[in-house]
């Protein structure tokens, strides 16, 4: 049986764990209502670039490249948001695992797809299996601005324009309550299912307008798309940036709580062994007593 | 005097939220001018100052491109990112357009470099002009 000090300075650590992850648990919880209102503020940015080349899209026969889908997919991109730092529970393994699981089921070669990362673990994990990363960016901060992840953005977009990827999908988790959330993939580009979505959306708000277009709408849809697409890559990262927080803040809280049974438990040993050795010390004092009769 | 709501949205959140006479913007065209009741209208912008008018007082944004959308009684600024003349570092503005500068007169014309240190500038210069330093 473990003596009296090991149970002690047993306790007095986890106690020090529990405070540990008692703090993570608040600073989770801070960070994750700043994320929250800075995807809030960001809403209405994407909302009006769609309304915009969603009415350009219905209004007109202009095509664009990006709206359409290319016949044959050679090559498919997947842009994968993980987080830099673990302890966050399921949060970087289940997305992994979902993004290992849809590219076997896909492809079968090395050759027809290739990863995008943002976030240290994922980089990692991708790195260790050899997979084919194109880019990768780590170390962003916790409330990320969109000059942070302009570049990737656009360079994303570009080997989509250039053809060096016939298709990007976006792999992240997405927010839906603090306790939970799931892992979701979209399509980046080619922007196929725009018509659908939009009109599901514009129902609810009432009136688009015909628009004069200056100078014409294949200029502004050309400068408009690569924006749009890029605000779509930036609104994935706050949502599982916002995911983030909620998943370390579950995953801290279920810690805090796992070392206070631990701590009763300790305790109540603690005190089994103490009454114990007092047992023992009087049994030993009575026993000596009788034989001194 | 009839008035439009003028919002100027970014990324990071909204800029600017005003009832305004007037505002007047770079278009990709050229200088545009929109009043109230104006006909709705879509339009890629230049780095540029916005002007917003409002009775005698003008409020002044720097706007980094971006796109106008003007509707009836409305009209949207959607730029990757835009500033009040309150917000902006006249230092760092100073500093990022003297970088610029010096590395146009390195680079070569048709370098990627070239382009964005001359955006790089035009950006700063847009800054400078709207903060007044």
């Amino acid at each position: 049986m473990a003596s009296l000090r090991d149970i002690q300075s047993k306790i007095s650590s986890t106690k020090k764990t529990k405070q540990i992850t008692k703090a993570m648990q608040m600073v989770s919880a801070a960070k994750l209502n700043k994320a929250q209102n800075k995807a809030q503020a960001f809403f209405p940015y994407t909302q009006k670039i769609r309304d915009v080349v969603s009415s350009i899209a219905e209004g007109s026969m202009v095509s664009h490249p990006m709206l359409e889908s290319r016949e044959e997919v050679k090559k498919t991109a997947y842009l994968v948001i993980t987080s830099d730092r673990g302890l966050c529970g399921a949060y970087n393994s289940g997305l992994l695992r979902h993004t290992m699981n849809t590219i076997k089921e896909r492809h079968s070669s090395q050759d027809e797809y290739g990863i995008i990362v943002i976030g240290k673990v994922g980089r990692d994990f991708f790195k260790k299996r050899g997979m084919p990363i194109y880019q990768e960016i780590v170390g962003l901060s916790d409330q990320p601005a969109y000059a942070d992840i302009k570049n990737i953005a656009a360079t994303t977009v570009e080997m989509f324009a250039d053809e060096v990827f016939d298709e990007i999908y976006v792999h992240y988790n997405h927010f839906i309550s603090a306790i939970s959330q799931e892992v979701t993939e979209t399509k980046l580009l080619p922007l196929t299912d725009f018509d659908e979505s939009a009109e599901g959306e514009n129902s609810g708000g009432g009136d688009s307008p015909s628009y004069e277009y200056e100078p014409d709408e294949e200029t502004i849809l050309k400068q408009l798309l690569p924006h749009y697409a890029e605000s779509l890559v930036y609104g994935a990262l706050l949502d599982g940036k916002a995911s983030e927080f909620g998943a370390r803040m579950t995953a801290m809280s279920a810690a805090t709580d796992n070392a206070s049974d631990m701590i009763d438990q300790l305790n109540l040993k603690f005190n089994r062994a103490r009454q114990a050795a007092i047992t023992q010390e009087i049994n030993e004092i009575v026993g000596g007593a009788s034989a001194l009769d | 005097m009839k008035t439009m709501q003028v919002n100027v949205v970014t990324p990071d959140g909204s800029v600017y939220e005003a009832e305004a006479n007037l505002v007047s913007v770079k278009a990709h065209e050229g200088e545009l001018g929109v009043l109230p009741g104006h006909i709705p209208l879509v339009t890629p912008l230049r780095i540029g100052p916005v002007r917003i008018k409002k009775d005698s007082k003008v409020d002044l944004v720097a706007v980094n491109g971006g796109f106008m959308e003007v509707r009836r009684d409305e009209v949207n600024i959607l730029a990757e990112s835009a500033e009040l003349p309150t917000d902006i570092d006249v230092a760092r503005a100073r500093a990022a357009k003297e970088r610029a500068q010096r590395r146009l007169d390195e680079a070569k014309k048709d370098n990627i470099d070239f382009r964005r240190a001359e955006l790089a500038l035009k950006r700063a210069i847009n800054r400078l002009e709207v903060s007044g330093g």
